[in-house]
């Protein structure tokens, strides 16, 4: 190949690069949001279009099969993915990616072995280590999402000790490869037990923890990416790497942030373990009695309200109700009611999984609410609605400092004239927690499957 | 440590900033989609695994795991986009 092919296949990644930042800055407004998507598409087919054109490629036939396979089996899922499954489609994306990343660089191994440059040598091991632990902590994710698993945290004794363990075992490995890195056996031994930590670390942690552990996954795909960008000297994939690593990251921090606890907390803490949680929940009792009400109740309350804050939970995403949702927002609506929806953004199994739902719905977006901006309106509201939502309205997390939300960031739903909650049953929460928000004088529980029982309340105002 | 390698650095260093910058503008409403769409351009991996599948090797095992990380990684860029796609279209303002 010339030098002049050779330097527009590289200006062409930088071209690729640039529409990247471009499509990620059009995220910053829902109104922009999807054609920067179709930049960064477009990005992506100029980087591999002119991949293409390398000369090392020789033969095409494994990359033709290998691009239809793959290119089919991402079609079919992602149009055929029901929104309320985003989470877990979302953490095999993740897995495929950095799965990706850790073969490119098994195989640059066995290319280059055994002379490596000692820069050169690290970034691949860190490719191989980050990208099988997040292939395999996704599969784990995914699994814990879609219920192949158990969602709960999955505890034993020992559990950190032998994690940290495994995780000096793969440092002293990549040691032992750096000296040795001829040696085959010692490098697919260091693949297997990263690929085993990622199991391990993930397993541990608990369903309503997962906005986190999918955010950090993201983040690990996009290093990943950047150490093979090192391994095979391409600028391209060190900036996708480290947009995305940085990506990834913000929204780790947000979702710790919305929890009030540390990453270590998070990752660590088996938070909602079985047993634990509902010791604690016999401490934190507060006295009073649940009043459950009839659809009736909860329709002429709504019928009659001037403003309803709608807050939506995982129990909506669980029982599809985010149409039923919209349906009776738009029935209200009509009748004059001033509806918006507030939405706490620990919500759900992922950063944004409620506004996905409503946006699904039909939604407008200028409805939905964060909790800062609408939190201080609740005390001015007439009703509010809550949908299958449950720790994240906790008021123990203000008052009550034994609780192990206290501290954490709330959605005021208390402070309404009225609460209305739709709930299946009396079961506490994921964290195992009494919510003494059920108990209040204002309270309204209304029991049964939030879809069911939207309908019923739609069926009564029609009248 | 050779002149690429320092090049890649400072790339790396930047662009992280870059990164940091462009997405804490990103509003709460569309960090699903961030996730999905950033997670669809670090599929850009795609372009290593066309060039780990395309040496022409004997060697069957890095012929599998050069296949295996073109599928890997095409799922993650169609499928990443897509549904990107599918959900942006779905975030409209009031009719």
């Amino acid at each position: 190949m010339t030098d002049v092919m050779l330097q527009t296949v590289d200006l062409s990644y930088l071209a690729a690069a640039v529409l990247f930042m471009l499509g990620l800055k059009k995220l910053s407004s829902p109104a922009t949001a999807r054609a920067g998507n179709g930049l960064s598409m477009l990005g992506m087919t100029i980087a591999v279009a002119a991949t293409l054109f390398k000369q090392e490629i020789l033969s095409f036939n494994l990359i033709i099969i290998g691009v239809v396979i793959g290119g089919v089996i991402g079609a079919v899922a992602a149009k055929r993915v029901q929104m309320t499954a985003m989470p877990e489609m979302i953490a095999i994306l993740n897995g495929c990616g950095g799965g990706a990343s850790a073969m490119v660089a098994v195989s640059e191994y066995h290319r280059l072995s055994p002379r490596f440059e000692t820069f050169l040598l690290i970034t691949l091991l860190l490719s191989v280590i980050v990208g099988t632990v997040t292939f395999t902590g996704s599969v784990i994710a995914f699994s814990k999402l879609r219920g192949i698993i158990s969602g709960r945290p999955i505890v034993y004794t020992a559990q950190r000790a032998s994690n940290w363990l495994l995780g000096i075992v793969v440092i002293c490995l990549t040691i032992g490869v750096c000296l040795s890195p001829a040696n085959i056996s010692v490098f697919y031994g260091l693949t297997f037990l990263s690929s085993l930590l990622g199991v391990l670390l993930v397993i541990p942690i608990g369903g309503a923890d997962m906005p986190v552990v999918i955010s950090l996954l993201n983040s690990l795909s996009g290093v990943a990416v950047s150490m093979t960008g090192f391994v095979l000297s391409n600028n391209a994939l060190i900036i996708v790497g480290s947009l995305v690593g940085a990506a990834g990251l913000i929204l780790t921090r947000l979702m710790c942030e919305a929890m009030n606890r540390s990453l270590t907390n998070v990752l660590f803490g088996a938070f909602g373990a079985v047993g634990k949680g509902v010791d604690v929940a016999g401490a934190a009792a507060v006295a009073g009695t649940i009043k459950s009400y009839t659809v009736e109740d909860a329709a002429t309350m709504l019928e009659n309200a001037g403003t309803v804050i709608i807050t939506p939970g995982y129990g909506m995403a669980v029982a599809q109700a985010q149409h039923a949702v919209r349906e009776l927002a738009s029935l209200l609506e009509n009748k004059g009611v001033k509806v918006r929806y507030a939405i706490h953004p620990v919500a759900g199994r992922m950063p944004g999984h409620m506004n996905v739902l409503l946006a699904e719905a039909n939604v407008p977006y200028d409805k939905l609410f964060a909790m800062e901006d609408i939190n201080a309106d609740f005390a001015h509201t007439d009703v509010a609605l809550v949908v299958g939502a449950n720790d994240v309205v906790n008021p123990a997390a203000r008052n009550v400092p034994s609780s192990p939300i206290y501290g954490m960031p709330i959605l005021n739903v208390d402070q309404a004239k009225t609460v209305i909650v739709l709930k299946r049953s009396m079961r506490p929460g994921f964290a195992g927690i009494e919510n003494e928000l059920f108990l209040k004088d204002n309270t309204m529980m209304v029991f049964g499957d939030a879809k069911e029982t939207l309908q019923k309340i739609i069926a009564y105002i029609k009248g | 440590m050779e002149g690429s390698i320092l090049i890649g650095i400072y790339v790396f260093v930047l662009a992280t900033f870059v990164g940091f910058e462009l997405i804490s503008k990103v509003p709460v409403i569309l960090h699903t989609p961030l996730m999905s769409g950033a997670n669809a351009i670090s599929g850009i991996t795609l372009v290593g695994a066309i060039v780990a599948a395309g040496r022409d090797t004997d060697d069957r095992l890095t012929a599998v795991i050069g296949l295996a990380a073109v599928i890997f990684a095409t799922i993650n860029v169609v499928g990443g986009y897509m549904v990107t796609d599918r959900m942006l279209q779905m975030f409209k303002k009031r009719p």
